[in-house]
């Protein structure tokens, strides 16, 4: 146990503040993910066919990619097109992009891809009914979409998006590639000091592991909180 | 737009794909096998049994595909133990231990697909097995399996196309498979657009060929 002792003789504090890290990215590319869906919902659900080739190109090409080409894709190809658009301005420098960003981003972008299908779902399961009657009521677009749809989208949703959330967590261990510091790459660190790599990388299945349960316990509490009333 | 590149590093990529299915493939057959007796496990009636088949796909299904190749290929060299068994044989090449970790990862997924199937079979199916005379063997072989196979063919899709994704990890512990390969084409000429349009679409495409074939078993498996 002292290996996992916090302090300069052991690995505790690194692990502690790389599990932060990983729960910090998470959390981001989950949000960068629901701002893709945001997009990309109605697009798919819109009557356009151009709308529609858009969204539904976005969708299969994430889902059909390994995760780890794209990750490739944003780590190396980032910075070129930071630099790129940067130039466009009048700005030569060498110009780094925090791997915490560029991290967040690509798994954002897949996470995204997981979510507009979850939302597209969940509102097309929503009874046509429903819209008619907030129509009749005279309720504006605004308050249509706030107080009936969004609110039965998210009970149905929630389900779905706990998977997203876990396919989430799970792909931010890709990121290590690129050298940002969360439980994959901390371990690989620990183990190649320690020669240890049976026991770190163990103990980030434990942490993995503990981070998948704790969530998914909260999620369970959300979903009894949107059930209400069903 | 680096044309030219891209047509050359097509063939490069090509070849790396073959890798990647057979990568897939192998580690597909042998996942069946264990969703298959980890699915029987888990429908047993002792509850300590089926337990340990729970533990088992809730570990594999709750930790990265990523932990699971570097247990397997950095951790469990370390044992000295293991390294004078004939296991050694197969544990000091990268190319299997990655197909261990894909073989138990996919076989967790497997036999939670496999063991919704079993348990929506209804429960009448059965009953008019036993009431025909049939041995509880023929049932399970005739009739459990041939429906559980039609119930679980979408999610085993699914599960195929995740996996095909799940392959390109390989590329972490030096095999070069299509993932590998673009990254090494990628950092040797820092042209990432062109070879993810190249890698992707050799990717998309088995996805695309997967996606077909599960839908023709799905028609031709429907009753």
């Amino acid at each position: 146990m002292e290996i996992l002792a916090f302090g300069d003789t052991g690995w505790g504090d690194e692990l502690f503040y790389a599990t932060l890290m990983t729960i910090a990215v998470s959390i981001t590319a989950m949000f960068i993910g629901f701002l893709f869906a945001l997009i990309f919902t109605p697009l798919k659900l819109s009557k356009n066919k151009f709308l529609n080739f858009i969204a539904n190109s976005y969708t299969t090409i994430i889902r059909g990619v390994p995760e780890l080409l794209v990750i490739y894709l944003f780590f190396f190809g980032g910075t070129g097109a930071v630099m790129f658009v940067a130039s466009i301005f009048g700005y030569n420098e060498y110009i780094e992009i925090n791997a915490f960003i560029t991290g967040a981003f690509a798994i954002g972008i897949i996470s995204g891809a997981y979510s507009t299908e979850v939302f597209r779902g969940a509102i097309q399961s929503i009874d046509k009914g429903q819209f008619e009657a907030a129509n009749v009521l005279g309720l504006n677009k605004f308050r249509k979409f706030f107080k009936i749809i969004l609110p039965q989208t998210l009970r149905l949703a929630i389900p779905n998006l706990s998977n997203v959330w876990q396919i989430t967590l799970k792909d931010t261990s890709l990121i290590s590639v690129t050298g940002l510091v969360e439980i994959m790459r901390q371990s690989y660190i620990a183990a190649g000091s320690t020669r240890d790599p049976l026991f770190f990388y163990s103990f980030a299945a434990v942490l993995y592991l503990l981070l998948t349960f704790v969530s998914m316990k909260l999620i369970n509490r959300l979903e009894v909180r949107y059930s209400r009333g069903y | 737009m680096d044309l030219e590149l891209m047509i050359n590093s097509f063939p490069k990529l090509l070849s790396a794909a073959a890798i990647t299915l057979k990568l897939l493939s192998v580690s597909l057959i042998i996942g069946l096998f264990i969703g298959l007796f980890f699915a029987i496990l888990r429908i047993n009636k002792n509850i300590f049994i089926s337990k340990f088949a729970y533990g088992y796909s809730y570990v594999f299904r709750g930790t990265p595909l990523l932990v699971q190749i570097f247990i397997i290929y950095f951790g469990l060299g370390q044992i000295e133990y293991l390294r004078s068994t004939v296991l050694w044989v197969i544990l000091k090449e990268p190319y299997w231990c990655a197909i261990i970790a894909f073989a138990l990862n996919t076989g967790a997924y497997t036999s939670e697909i496999l063991r919704s199937a079993f348990q929506t079979i209804k429960p009448g199916m059965i009953e008019a097995g036993k009431s025909l005379g049939i041995s509880n063997k023929v049932i399970f072989f005739k009739i459990q399996i041939p429906i559980a196979i039609r119930q679980s063919l979408p999610a085993y899709g699914n599960e195929i196309i995740l996996m095909m994704k799940g392959t390109s990890l390989a590329s972490t512990v030096t095999i070069m498979d299509l993932t590998g390969v673009a990254k090494y084409i990628i950092s040797t000429t820092f042209k990432p657009i062109e070879v993810f349009i190249v890698a992707g679409g050799i990717y998309l495409f088995m996805t695309f060929i997967i996606h077909n074939l599960i839908k023709f078993l799905e028609k031709k498996y429907s009753y």
